[in-house]
């Protein structure tokens, strides 16, 4: 069997059955091989969506995603959305052709040393030299990307390795005497943690996209209500604790809420699970959860006491640990603390100017929010619209909210929505853009309308690059360089010209009946949603100060 | 800042120094040294680094080594009772008048001459890394003319 052959067997047995990716020179082999197999390829219009798509499809299902690009340029465009998965935990596989192996670092055309350029970046790569380790180096990429701390393995194929003939057999097991990742904690830790929740009167649970990764959102709905502790979820995090919840205070940190950040500021003790102390979480460290002792449940030892000096680390997963230490724990006597923290939430609501003639962005998220019931998987860019979508879309189950966290790519969530509606094709999939955000992978309305994938878009359209606008209103005394984008296409007429639907809204009340237009209209819509230009994403937690000094007004 | 000799057992892949230094540098942290060797097991290689760093920055660095997936065992050696060598070949201008000076404090350092020259000769010595920088600095009054050293390797002490 050929190595490109070789290739679909083993992604086959992986149970993968869609593939986002794009040819070129050197993968012409594996792109035939694909031609009649039993896998799904959807073709992007540039590397980075596909790599973005497998993403999207990744934190929508909890399945690995698979990527592929050709050599050089094809590869070196999917940097970006591996960093993207890199940053936020989120497993997928990325396969890239390589100029065969006799002209390997002879600069040959196209070539790329991509192994050498993700390497900071991936959980870990391959390069194949020989088309005898291609089936077992397959199954060690599956196996790495998606146990432990998951993140993103690139496998690098050079041609002749694709084209080079051998026995097929798929190994059943992974031997990496270097790979052993932690799933139970450690018992006694676990006890020390039970004891210190049995002493505290001021608990707080801050809980990440491990919750997520994990499978934990019952655990931490369970283990929450028994210890009668309040929940803050971090951006990754949303979903993992329903937003309807009594004990959610909201999201903490830079653009979190008054609640929460006065409520981690002010605790005896913080249970943070699945989370990394990112610093759009912590502000100044020496100020986060300054009296408080400090709990870290995490897969990855190498997250605990990175920022955060922790008093009892807990390393396995997430849902194991939460499922240990609930016998050992009981009804902590936070009634006090309950009522001062429903106090903060009632004195320091997310709000807005609901009386604007204008639009606001947030109004829109929120008609959003109500039109889809709060049920919709929703995709984010970078900057406003994904603070805004945060803030005022309320999540009650994972792995609805899509959004690149830690690395903070714009032209994200577009592709992004593309993976999630391609793994979940029953759900009702936006993507809440801006309209920055949307012309860094706008090529894809291609892809949409050629699947007629039932995507939508809304964009939150203030002719700005609207964060970027907003720190320079707010700490560069209003000048606004290079953050104007007045001259923006008509994003309606860009849609209709690919043959999307586009619908651009200059009005109030035009916003809910579009939404309601959008759901109701088969394949991709885009909204272009005219909103007030320099609103700002309030409250906030200015860079390097702590979260306990929130400016609630711009 | 303390000097810590860390100790890590590899699996003996192409890539495998890069990962290892990309990691330190990609943290910021400056590699004094590091050597690498194969071990009594073919298929894995022993890298000894030394670096300089508060304990906090160690703990980190250590855990990410034990992330790498090539990464088999991390040993902070600091912390540990262990055996340090280093190899040193160091060529030193050496005339008539000065040959049998160089010759005698070889001699005291134990270390042996493996080249000779009418204008210079070149020294083999091994030791720690305390008694080497011992050895330059007795024959740098004459002139060194090159240096290579090969950094520490380290194994810990059996435990009797």
């Amino acid at each position: 069997m050929s190595g490109a052959h070789i290739l679909v067997e083993s992604l086959v047995k992986e149970d993968v059955n869609t593939i986002f990716g794009y040819p070129g020179g050197v993968v012409l082999g594996i792109f035939d091989a694909l031609f009649d197999a039993p896998l799904r390829v959807i073709l992007t219009r540039h590397e980075q969506a596909a790599a973005h798509a497998a993403d999207g499809y990744a934190r929508a299902s909890g399945k690995v995603g698979v990527c592929m690009s050709t050599s050089g340029p094809g590869a070196t465009n999917l940097v970006t959305g591996i960093a993207t998965a890199y940053m936020d935990s989120i497993p997928i596989v990325a396969l890239t052709g390589q100029v065969a192996t006799p002209l390997i670092g002879g600069d040959a055309f196209q070539e790329a040393d991509i192994t050498g350029i993700t390497r900071p970046i991936t959980k870990h790569n391959y390069l194949v030299r020989d088309v005898r380790d291609l089936a077992r180096t397959i199954k060690e990429a599956f196996h790495i990307a998606s146990t432990g701390r998951p993140g993103p393995v690139l496998v690098d194929l050079p041609k002749d390795v694709t084209v080079n003939e051998a026995e097929f057999k798929y190994p059943k097991t992974v031997e990496l005497r270097g790979y052993k990742p932690t799933y139970e904690g450690h018992p006694r830790q676990i006890k020390r943690a039970a004891e210190q929740i049995a002493k505290s009167e001021r608990p707080v649970i801050y809980a990440g996209g491990g919750v997520i990764s994990s499978g934990a959102s019952r655990e931490l709905r369970e283990f929450a209500h028994k210890i009668q502790a309040p929940v803050t979820l971090t951006l990754l995090g949303l979903g993992g604790f329903p937003a309807s919840a009594p004990l959610f205070v909201g999201m903490l940190g830079m653009h979190g809420t008054k609640c929460a950040n006065s409520a981690v500021s002010e605790c005896d003790l913080l249970i943070a699970i699945g989370a990394r102390c990112d610093d759009r979480v912590t502000g100044k460290v020496d100020k986060f959860a300054p009296n408080a002792t400090i709990i870290h449940i995490d897969i990855d030892p190498a997250a605990i006491s990175k920022s955060v000096v922790v008093d009892i680390p807990i390393v396995g997963d997430v849902k194991n640990i939460l499922a240990q230490l609930m016998p050992l724990v009981k009804k902590c006597n936070t009634e006090a603390w309950l009522k001062q923290v429903e106090k903060w939430k009632k004195e320091y609501p997310l709000t807005y100017d609901k009386k604007a003639k204008t639009i606001k962005p947030q109004y829109v998220v929120e008609q959003i929010y109500e039109a889809t019931g709060g049920d919709a998987i929703i995709a984010t860019e970078v900057g406003q619209n994904q603070m805004w979508a945060a803030q005022f879309y309320r999540f009650d189950a994972p792995r609805r909210f899509l959004s690149s966290g830690g690395l903070g790519t714009m032209g994200y969530g577009f592709p992004a929505a593309i993976g999630a509606q391609i793994a979940c094709p029953d759900r009702l999939v936006f993507d809440i853009a801006g309209d920055g955000s949307f012309q860094m992978n706008i090529q894809e309305l291609a892809t949409v309308v050629r699947l007629k994938l039932p995507v939508k878009v809304a964009i939150l359209n203030n002719q700005f690059l609207g964060m970027v606008r907003q720190w320079q209103k707010m700490f560069y005394g209003g000048r606004y360089s290079s953050s104007c984008l007045a001259d923006n296409p008509d994003f309606a007429k860009v849609a209709q010209a690919y043959g999307a639907t586009g619908i651009r809204i200059t009005e109030k009340r035009h916003v809910r009946p579009a939404i309601e237009t959008a759901i109701k209209t088969p394949g991709p819509v885009i909204l272009d949603f005219m909103v007030e230009r320099e609103e700002n994403v309030m409250p906030m937690v200015p860079a390097g100060a702590a979260i306990s000094e929130m400016i609630m007004e711009a | 800042m303390k000097r810590h000799t860390i100790s890590v057992l590899v699996e003996n892949h192409p890539g495998v120094l890069a990962r290892i230094a990309g990691l330190f540098s990609g943290r910021g942290f400056n590699i004094e040294s590091l050597s690498v060797g194969e071990t009594e097991d073919p298929t894995a290689s022993r890298m000894t680094v030394v670096v300089q760093g508060d304990d906090p920055i160690l703990e980190q660095v250590t855990k990410q080594l034990n992330k790498l997936v090539d990464v088999i065992k991390v040993s902070d050696l600091t912390k540990e009772d262990f055996i340090e060598r280093e190899l040193v070949l160091i060529k030193v201008n050496a005339d008539g008048r000065s040959r049998s000076e160089i010759v005698q404090i070889a001699t005291i350092f134990r270390a042996r001459i493996v080249d000779v020259a009418p204008k210079a000769v070149t020294i083999e010595a091994t030791g720690t890394e305390d008694k080497i920088n011992a050895l330059v600095n007795m024959l740098k009054p004459f002139g060194i003319r090159e240096m290579a050293r090969t950094g520490t390797v380290a194994l810990m002490r059996t435990v009797r």
